[in-house]
């Protein structure tokens, strides 16, 4: 619709500054309609298009290219959940995600009270807890990679102080690699959580922490039962946000340990690259993108609807 | 949205500084420092040792010789493949692939946002919205589409101008696809930005005869310059720490800063050069981290009003 009125754009935003009302609805606003052209493009052709087009795709038996002929109903799905490498992955994810998330806002919500006690230092204490997060992720794979060296990192150190039996070397031995990239992940992230919630507890009204005091209430009891219930949308917030970031795992896991030993830390992110741009099996890659895109769904739609489905009604 | 501009703190300084309190609460916060520190400590001591003292000593002991060659040789020798001219290459490439992708994103998503606040039109809402939602898809699931569209449009600009045009594969289709995806978030931005701007203001405009650009170029635009600023560092940082649209959209003479690092140091061939890592793993962090002590207060601020959304 909105494409259509391209050509006659100028010359109809010329002469709406003459005639105040123009009789064709369509017609108004016409600058400000062209100007959020890319934007509409956007969202219509890139996030509806592009991801109908992926979904569709999906249950076709596209290999190298798309084959939209091809129409396979749910086998890419079977094949899927039956290949050993998504799973591995989807396992990772699990682990991944679950303790990332505890941690996160754990350590997030931490730091962020005991830098609301009123110390010294503030300022200083924040920009080191949160300078990891302006790195990206390959250069925090990588450093943590060289840390995590069984022959030149932390634990060659620790043998060296005298216990010769210390063992750990997470980014080789594949039961534990998926925590190896936790450490990881949490150190780039956690700042930024911490920074969230630092705002939350700034929100809080003084009087609160003044009544808890004249009744006697302990700090952490405070913080506890009456500032963490409080502070209920910023720990909505951050969930959200840490549950859009978890899904999104790529780079670290390339730069950290290219998904080794073996399959061991594999992510579906990874999984749906190589298989669209390396193994030349698109039909594969679009059934497991449509599966990542799901598990987002099932994230966002209910606090969408708790969100915004709420405030409408009350 | 949440305003994460922090306040200083208020209040009465406690009295005594050496209770058991402060004790275990500065105790813990410098623990977890050391934690957060350790990293870039590594990094720096590793990048300025020579190969037989890393293989010798331990990661955490400072250097005995101090050396810049690890730097000199990241920089200008370590081989990607066929090509030995070290990080420079991608460094350049990341700063041609930067500046266009965070004029050209923040450009569009201003204009958009100002349009969104101040010049809603039927079904404005709806588009925002759609935009919204589209930033929490999965990038994979839209990652495929996009090369076919940057192919054809290719295709298509060639056969119209005549010139051969390539989008996919080269820098201008990432600056696209950059500029696509920074929209969602600055966008919001910008909206958030100008409907906190008094409307009074916008109308006196109209009945002085300025229309939508006037508007949006003398009085929106000078108005808006710190969210200009949180808008370049969010963009700046964002696009500089990219990796997978850098290794999908452009080839190996074209990649990004990020690719090439993670395609020198997890070579396989070669003997391992920690050092030389180390320097190029520092040398493509400097640039976000940087910006990152420099701008303080607005880097929390732009990271926060891009976060949270609502």
């Amino acid at each position: 619709m909105t494409a259509s009125a391209d050509a006659p754009g100028t010359t109809a935003a010329r002469s709406r500054d003459k005639t105040a009302k123009r009789p064709v609805r369509f017609m108004r606003n016409l600058t400000a309609k062209v100007a959020t052209l890319p934007m509409i493009l956007t969202a219509l052709v890139i996030f509806v298009g592009c991801t109908l087009w992926t979904i569709y795709h999906s249950f076709t038996g596209s290999r190298l290219l798309p084959a939209p002929e091809k129409w396979v109903g749910l086998a890419q799905y079977e094949r899927l959940w039956d290949t050993r490498r998504w799973l591995v992955s989807i396992e990772n994810l699990a682990i991944y995600g679950v303790c990332s998330l505890i941690l996160s806002l754990v350590i997030g919500f931490t730091l962020a009270a005991l830098l609301d006690r009123k110390i010294r230092g503030e300022a200083v204490f924040r920009t080191i807890f949160l300078y990891p997060f302006a790195l990206s992720f390959i250069v925090t794979g990588l450093a943590w990679q060289w840390i995590l060296n069984p022959d030149f990192g932390i634990q060659s150190v620790v043998q060296g102080w005298g216990w010769e039996n210390f063992a750990f070397d997470p980014l080789n031995n594949a039961n534990i690699v998926i925590y190896g990239i936790l450490i990881a992940g949490i150190w780039q992230g956690s700042g930024f959580i911490m920074v969230i919630m630092l705002a939350g507890l700034r929100g809080i009204d003084e009087d609160i922490w003044k009544a808890a005091r004249v009744d006697g209430i302990p700090v952490w009891k405070t913080y506890v039962f009456v500032i963490i219930p409080m502070m209920r949308p910023v720990f909505v917030t951050a969930l959200v946000l840490i549950a859009a970031g978890i899904i999104k795992v790529y780079d670290l896991v390339v730069a950290q340990t290219s998904g080794g030993p073996g399959i061991a830390s594999e992510v579906p992110a990874k999984y749906v690259i190589e298989k669209m741009f390396q193994s030349q099996n698109l039909g594969q890659g679009f059934a497991a993108s449509t599966m990542m895109l799901v598990s987002v769904l099932v994230v966002l739609i209910p606090w969408a609807y708790l969100e915004f489905g709420g405030k409408r009604r009350g | 949205m949440v305003d994460a501009t922090v306040n200083e703190p208020s209040g009465p300084r406690p009295k005594r500084r050496l209770s058991p309190t402060n004790i275990m609460l500065y105790g813990t916060l410098i623990v977890v420092s050391v934690y957060y520190l350790l990293p870039l400590y590594v990094m720096i001591v590793t990048s300025l040792k020579g190969m037989p003292e890393i293989r010798l000593g331990n990661v955490f002991s400072p250097p005995v010789e101090v050396t810049f060659e690890p730097w000199v040789k990241a920089w200008a020798e370590a081989c990607t493949g066929i090509n030995c001219d070290g990080l420079s290459r991608g460094f350049w490439n990341s700063i041609q692939i930067l500046v266009p992708s965070v004029f050209l994103s923040i450009a569009v998503a201003s204009v958009s946002g100002y349009a969104l606040s101040n010049w809603r039109f039927k079904g404005s809402e709806v588009f925002f919205t759609i935009l919204i939602f589209g930033a929490f898809i999965p990038y994979q699931v839209m990652i495929y589409p996009i090369v076919i569209i940057l192919r054809e449009m290719g295709d298509f600009l060639s056969a119209v101008t005549g010139t051969r045009i390539r989008l996919m594969g080269s820098i201008s289709g990432l600056v696209l696809v950059h500029t696509i995806f920074g929209m969602p978030i600055l966008t919001l931005l910008f909206r958030n930005y100008f409907t906190s701007v008094p409307e009074e203001l916008f109308k006196a405009a109209r009945v002085d005869g300025a229309g939508f650009w006037g508007i949006y170029f003398q009085i929106m635009l000078p108005m808006a310059l710190p969210i200009f600023v949180v808008a370049i560092i969010l963009q700046v940082t964002g696009i500089w720490n990219d990796f997978l649209f850098g290794v999908i959209y452009t080839k190996p003479d074209t990649y990004p800063m990020t690719v090439q690092l993670n395609n020198i140091v997890n070579s396989v061939q070669g003997v391992k050069e920690y050092n030389v890592n180390m320097a190029a793993t520092l040398l493509t962090g400097l640039v976000p981290l940087i910006i990152y002590f420099v701008s303080g207060k607005l880097f929390v601020r732009g990271i926060a009003a891009g976060a949270v959304k609502g």
